[in-house]
């Protein structure tokens, strides 16, 4: 295990006792359900995406394997038209939105800022159990009929088709306030609970990423929500907005929806950009290369994204106008992502690099992004898009985008953070394992779908010509590869769980606050009144006497 | 010594706090700030929130603008009038609320609170004999729309957004009901000083924006040319 120098000594005596810590006390179920501790609430957060994410994935491996063999494997069509959106709901809604802000950001962002709680604890716990609500709507609408409309719910199909279309989305616009009330609290957070010291500029990363993401919550969650009721109203009353036969405008609906959702990827992936931001620093033993750029690209994406919706609807029929200023506007985009990228890479430069499996998914993580990040600059352009519109290419790139870049680093910052969080060291051989396998699984399953959607395969299709047949099966060969890892991963996890205390304060050798404190932490975070005296990435070497 | 960031104390002593300061906030004016700062960003959503009806409404009456004219004679100008001049009178009431609270002046803060709550109460009275009245001549939104002797079709997606639009602002009439009713009674109890009234001040501004939505609207569905 790495030992660093660095390590704060003074707080790190060799042996501790942390057995009075924010997970034992104070006890029982009920100080659980009803707590305000930013801390549990986080933990509880983290198993409910973490359930939402082996539920996601156990339909993602079914829907691959019935993509094994052309015509029907294990399902129906009708059967796999629901698997497919079940996947996406599930995924989208109720795992990667939250996994990294409400989970880990709520455990992370007030001790990173050196504060007791978040500035409106009570509101945290309710948009915890306004995310239980909304999940237990998308339960109920699984399970008495399901939907068959896709993630993107698109007019006119789904104010036409059977199934239980409002329930779902009833669900999705539940989830959405939860989004809110976390964005709300983490930017009154920021502003008011940075500790004595702490400017703007010395905020670790992570909580720049939090508060870029933060504003996107805020700002583009309620335009879902108005959406999402008009769509109910629509099939329940038909008010003649998305509905063509009655005189709506279903490419409305698009740009609505676009509206949100465009913005709702970098809600994704600026918080695995922010755990990025923290990992590589750590792990290199240097200064973050470009504090400000990296710090300002979190913002410029935020707003950026907000102009960019229309890159989704090149072929729903907009005008020649628009659809070149959306093009351009996306390569935009792709400016402050390479800055981040730029700049990880020069903290690696001549730093001392140890591949601990944070440090190895954070480099996952840039490998995966890169191919990612650059097929969408294939995708914005119009000509290419035009021919890739609804092609396996654009289910690849997402999943590059969204598992290799989110899933990716939000694994990194729970191996990252794990210590911290549970006060255990989890097997560290497994882990890298495990992250190998991940990466080699997602490349088998996604890269392969490069390939099948450049060759013309459709995305969202039952059947398939015969010709794609190896391909489809290599990807499906790869999805169990990736799901090896993920369980492998899940294993080691939870087994950790079972040893005594054994995690010092700071095993990473980290110079954020949240290291500081004891692991897991007490209740009121931290035993001192924290003070900001060196930097968040001040890894010069340590001035003796 | 090392450059840890850390000033060791003893366990931390809460005596110092009174009930109404929460444990994690140093200072008043630490948490008034944060509250208020939550409140414009929730305002912010609330306005985004609309903000897709009145875009939808601006799109469908660039579609169907003979529609929208004549459905909107359906409305009785007077009667949006008569409700725009109570909710201003209620805004300028909730404003001497809040003065009187900072001010400690607890008496006036229980009447300006209560004529706040008779303003909104007015305003949901005359919004019920309008509803009323589309409701029996079947103005209805979507399918439910059953009114006979249109020259111009499409008039029900005029009453849809009609529905829609004073339908969510009157939830937040009765959301704002319900918070003015929580802080008469918490000013009753006498739990606001000059130090301490953050919960009307909040509730004084979400009450400001639920009037300003209705100073939009008034014109935007009564008043179209």
């Amino acid at each position: 295990m790495a030992n660093h120098p660095t390590t704060q000594a003074i707080h790190s005596p060799v042996k501790e006792d942390v057995s009075v810590n924010y997970i034992t006390s104070p006890k029982g179920l009920m100080s659980w359900l009803t707590t305000i501790d930013h801390k549990r609430i986080g933990i509880m957060y983290l198993w409910a995406v973490l359930g939402a994410f082996l539920l996601g994935g156990i339909f993602a491996l079914l829907l691959r394997i019935e993509l094994l063999t052309p015509k029907e494997t294990i399902m129906t069509a009708e059967t796999y038209n629901k698997v497919f959106t079940l996947h996406g709901v599930i995924m989208v809604f109720l795992f990667i939105i939250p996994s990294i802000p409400a989970a880990l950001g709520n455990f992370v962002l007030p001790l990173m800022l050196g504060a007791k709680d978040v500035a409106f604890p009570r509101l945290n716990l309710f948009s915890y159990y306004i995310y239980v609500v909304g999940a237990l709507f998308g339960i109920t609408a699984m399970v008495t009929g399901g939907v068959d409309t896709g993630w993107t719910f698109y007019t006119p199909y789904s104010t036409t088709t059977n199934g239980q279309v409002s329930m779902m989305v009833m669900a999705a616009f539940i989830l959405g306030f939860s989004s809110i009330f976390t964005g709300i609290n983490f930017i009154a957070t920021v502003h008011k609970l940075r500790a004595p010291g702490m400017g703007w500029f010395q905020m670790p990363l992570f909580v720049w990423g939090m508060y870029s993401t933060a504003v996107i919550q805020v700002l583009a969650t309620p335009v879902l929500g108005i959406t999402l009721v008009l769509l109910m109203l629509e099939r329940s009353f038909g008010i003649g907005i998305f509905d063509p036969a009655i005189g709506g405008d279903p490419v409305l609906f698009q740009h609505f929806f676009w509206f949100y959702s465009h913005p709702a990827v970098y809600i994704m992936i600026v918080p695995g950009m922010a755990i990025i931001s923290e990992i590589i620093p750590t792990f290199s033993k240097k200064t973050i290369f470009g504090y400000k750029a990296i710090a300002f690209s979190s913002v410029s994406i935020a707003l950026v994204g907000f102009l960019v919706w229309g890159h989704h609807m090149f072929v729903s029929g907009q005008s020649n106008l628009a659809s070149v200023i959306f093009s351009f506007l996306t390569f935009l985009v792709a400016i402050p992502s390479g800055v981040k990228v730029f700049n990880w890479l020069a903290t690696m430069y001549r730093g001392s690099i140890t591949l601990e499996a944070p440090m190895l998914y954070a480099i996952s993580f840039l490998l995966l992004f890169g191919i990612g990040g650059l097929t969408g600059i294939f995708l914005g352009a119009l000509s290419v898009d035009i021919h890739l519109t609804d092609t396996y290419f654009v289910v690849a790139h997402f999943h590059y985008v969204m598992m290799g870049g989110t899933v990716i680093a939000f694994l990194g910052g729970l191996h990252y953070w794990w210590p911290k969080m549970f006060g255990r060291m989890y097997n560290e051989r497994l882990a890298q394992i495990g992250c190998g396998l991940v990466f080699v699984g997602f490349n088998m399953t996604f890269f392969t779908q490069f390939v099948l959607g450049s060759r013309g395969m459709p995305r969202r299709y039952y059947n398939y010509l015969d010709q794609f047949q190896a391909l489809h099966a290599f990807s499906t060969v790869g999805s169990w590869v990736l799901g090896a890892g993920l369980f492998l991963t899940a294993g080691y996890l939870l087994a950790s769980l079972r040893k005594p205390y054994d995690a010092p304060r700071n095993p990473w050798g980290s110079r954020t606050f949240e290291w500081e404190t004891q692991s897991p932490p007490i209740t009121h975070n931290f035993d001192f009144d924290p003070v900001l005296i060196h930097g968040p990435y001040d890894y010069r070497p340590e001035k003796k006497g | 010594m090392s450059d840890t960031a850390a000033v060791v104390h003893e366990e931390h002593s809460h005596e110092h706090h009174d009930s109404s300061l929460q444990h994690h906030f140093a200072t008043y004016e630490q948490q008034m700030d944060a509250g208020k700062i939550g409140m414009w960003l929730f305002l912010a959503t609330e306005i985004l929130l609309f903000g897709g009806l009145f875009v939808g409404f601006a799109l469908m009456q660039s579609k169907y603008p003979e529609a929208f004219v004549q459905a909107h004679h359906h409305l009785d100008k007077n009667l949006g009038f008569l409700n725009t001049v109570v909710l201003l009178v209620s805004s300028f009431t909730m404003v001497m609320a809040v003065h009187c609270a900072k001010t400690e002046q607890r008496k006036k803060v229980l009447v300006y609170l209560l004529i706040t709550l008779a303003c909104a109460a007015i305003f949901l009275c005359v919004k019920y004999f309008e509803y009323e009245h589309k409701i029996h001549e079947g103005l209805l939104p979507g399918k439910f729309y059953t009114h006979v002797g249109d020259t111009v079709p499409h008039q029900f997606v005029f009453f849809s957004f009609y529905f829609m639009m004073t339908g969510l602002h009157g939830l937040h009439i009765v959301g704002g009901m319900a918070a003015i009713t929580w802080i008469f009674f918490r000013a009753k109890k006498g739990d606001f000083n000059h130090q301490y009234y953050t919960p009307i001040d909040l509730v004084g501004l979400y009450w400001h924006l639920v009037d300003l939505i209705w100073i939009y609207l008034f014109p935007l569905l009564y008043l179209i040319s």
